[in-house]
């Protein structure tokens, strides 16, 4: 059976975050990844983030992958890596966790305490013929594009004007693809401006009160139907057809949360948060004692906040087992996360976070 | 909800407002080198422009969702913000440059082909319409991260109208 002191569970933003974190008040973590690289969503990020120069703002998200990277290597063999590595299961009786390596070979664990930094699954949303082939997430999207340098097809309709939405559609123009339109429901774009000012400059429509009715073809995408829609996203008309091979869908994320419900830990669903999110106190805790979340599995949020609750969950998961961490950076963490989650565009986190935010857990 | 408003909430430039000013005339017509405009109306929690700024004329943020306040006297035109900016909304416009009624934009660019002093490009307007075609003066690559900055001649009257360019190859 693997031991170690701190598992992570999931080798993304938040995850390296919180290994590089815990290994740095000296515990020995395993990160396991069940992508065959490290890094998770980092790596597919071509665009500058935003946020401060403690996020990194204006450096590109796969060079901030890097980073990160280089740090845990940094920590020697403090921190050990596994990828192609799933977490299938947490056995509440003993804490046990079961890991399977590729499809064949299943292991144990056994981990003093655990952090769940396991990201989120993309959404669909219903249409008629949405099993065609050309239907994609943007997360597939980005991975054929960023990661393997394959574009998915020739032109393409966009639904969804969040931030995914916006910066897949831009990074789509980089590889030469034409975006035909997008879509979305809301009377506004739900990215941030500048992103959508980039490319209605560059020409693509960017359709308000608008979704998708269906795809058109019979073997492959052929092209789509938008419609107008009201404030309860029914179609009242105005239908346009699009001509594409690519449907992208950018509709929003769930929280990755198997191995929280697995332990028994207290969830809420938060729509705010997108789904169902473990309730955490100020270190980032659940409450089960030895059960830590970060990232986009305690709520849907931008890479920048996920690295600091990594630090969080990081710092407060060594500290737990002794180790020596400096309890001060848990509020200059805070402050930051405070930052971050501060204007306009964070009042929807801020209102969500206050409601799985406990002050304690009872022992 | 207006038409202008559905507008601006798709990311069109409607109107000047706090964020997304421009400089004042009697400073900017005598600027060699130009001034910026920054056209980010939105508070979100970014400050690139700022610390990337090495004259100190994007005026340090109070609050890191604060949108950019200039201070153009100490704006020296020299484009590092345009090439750090996430979102590509910092621009800069040289009126003293050229023949008279032209003006210099240096605009930033993340496409391919990549352009050459000399290559002919469209000038897009914010809503990716072409208003004019001119030639790339200079192109230069402040911090060496694949986002260039392209420098091109406009009509004056177009300066507050040229959001991008297309390279024509």
């Amino acid at each position: 059976m693997m031991s170690t002191d701190v598992l992570v569970v999931g080798g993304g933003a938040a995850g390296l975050s919180a290994a590089a974190e815990a290994a740095s008040c000296g515990a020995r973590v395993t990160v396991l990844e069940s992508d065959l690289q490290l890094g998770g969503q980092l790596i597919k990020q071509t665009h500058k983030f935003f946020g401060s120069k403690d996020e990194y703002a204006g450096t590109r998200g796969y060079k901030i992958a890097d980073i990160l990277l280089d740090e845990i290597r940094s920590a020697g063999d403090r921190v050990e890596v596994h990828t192609n590595v799933t977490v299938t299961g947490y056995y509440p009786e003993d804490g046990t966790i079961t890991a399977m390596r590729g499809e064949e070979e299943y292991f144990r664990v056994s981990a003093k305490k655990v952090i769940v930094a396991t990201g989120a699954q993309e959404r669909l949303i219903p249409f008629p013929n949405n099993d065609l082939p050309g239907v994609y997430g943007a997360g597939a999207v980005q991975t054929l594009m960023n990661v393997y340098g394959v574009v998915p097809g020739k032109r393409v309709l966009m639904v969804g004007a969040g931030n995914i939405g916006l910066i897949v559609s831009y990074q789509l123009m980089q590889a030469g693809v034409q975006v035909a339109a997008v879509v979305e429901a809301m009377p506004k774009v739900g990215g941030y401006w500048v992103h959508a000012a980039k490319i209605r400059r560059l020409g693509v429509p960017i359709y308000l009160r608008y979704s998708i009715k269906e795809a058109l073809g019979s073997q492959v995408v052929e092209g789509a139907i938008i419609q107008e829609v009201d404030d309860r996203c029914s179609g009242i008309g105005n239908e346009k057809e699009i001509d594409c091979d690519i449907i992208c869908m950018a509709v929003g994320l769930s929280p990755t949360v198997e191995l929280c419900w697995q332990a028994g830990c207290q969830m809420k669903y938060v729509p705010h948060l997108c789904g169902y999110v473990p309730l955490r106190d100020r270190t980032m805790r659940t409450s089960h004692k030895d059960i830590w979340v970060a990232g986009d599995a305690s709520g849907i949020e931008e890479a920048s906040a996920a690295m600091v609750e990594g630090r969080i969950a990081g710092l407060s998961a060594a500290m737990s087992l002794g180790f020596k961490g400096d309890p001060g950076k848990l509020d200059e963490y805070w402050s930051r996360l405070g930052h971050l989650r501060a204007g306009e565009v964070g009042e929807k986190i801020r209102a969500g976070i206050s409601q799985v935010m406990v002050d304690g857990w009872e022992e | 909800m207006t038409d202008k408003e559905l507008l601006f909430n798709s990311g069109i430039l409607v109107e000047h407002r706090e964020g997304a000013e421009l400089p004042p005339m009697d400073l900017w017509k005598g600027k060699k080198n130009g001034l910026v405009v920054i056209e980010c109306p939105q508070r979100i929690p970014c400050n690139p422009c700022n610390t990337s700024c090495p004259t100190g004329a994007v005026i340090p943020f109070k609050d890191i969702n604060d949108v950019p306040k200039i201070d153009y006297s100490k704006c020296t035109g020299c484009a590092m913000c345009v090439a750090k900016c996430p979102g590509l909304a910092c621009f800069v416009v040289d009126l003293t440059w050229g023949d008279e009624g032209m003006a210099l934009m240096k605009l930033p660019y993340e496409m391919l082909p990549r352009p050459e002093k000399g290559d002919r490009v469209q000038c897009l307007d914010r809503v990716g319409q072409v208003v004019f075609e001119s030639t790339v003066e200079a192109v230069t690559e402040p911090w060496k991260d694949s986002t260039l900055v392209v420098h091109v001649g406009v009509p004056v009257d177009l300066v507050d109208k040229v959001r991008a360019v297309r390279v024509v190859k």
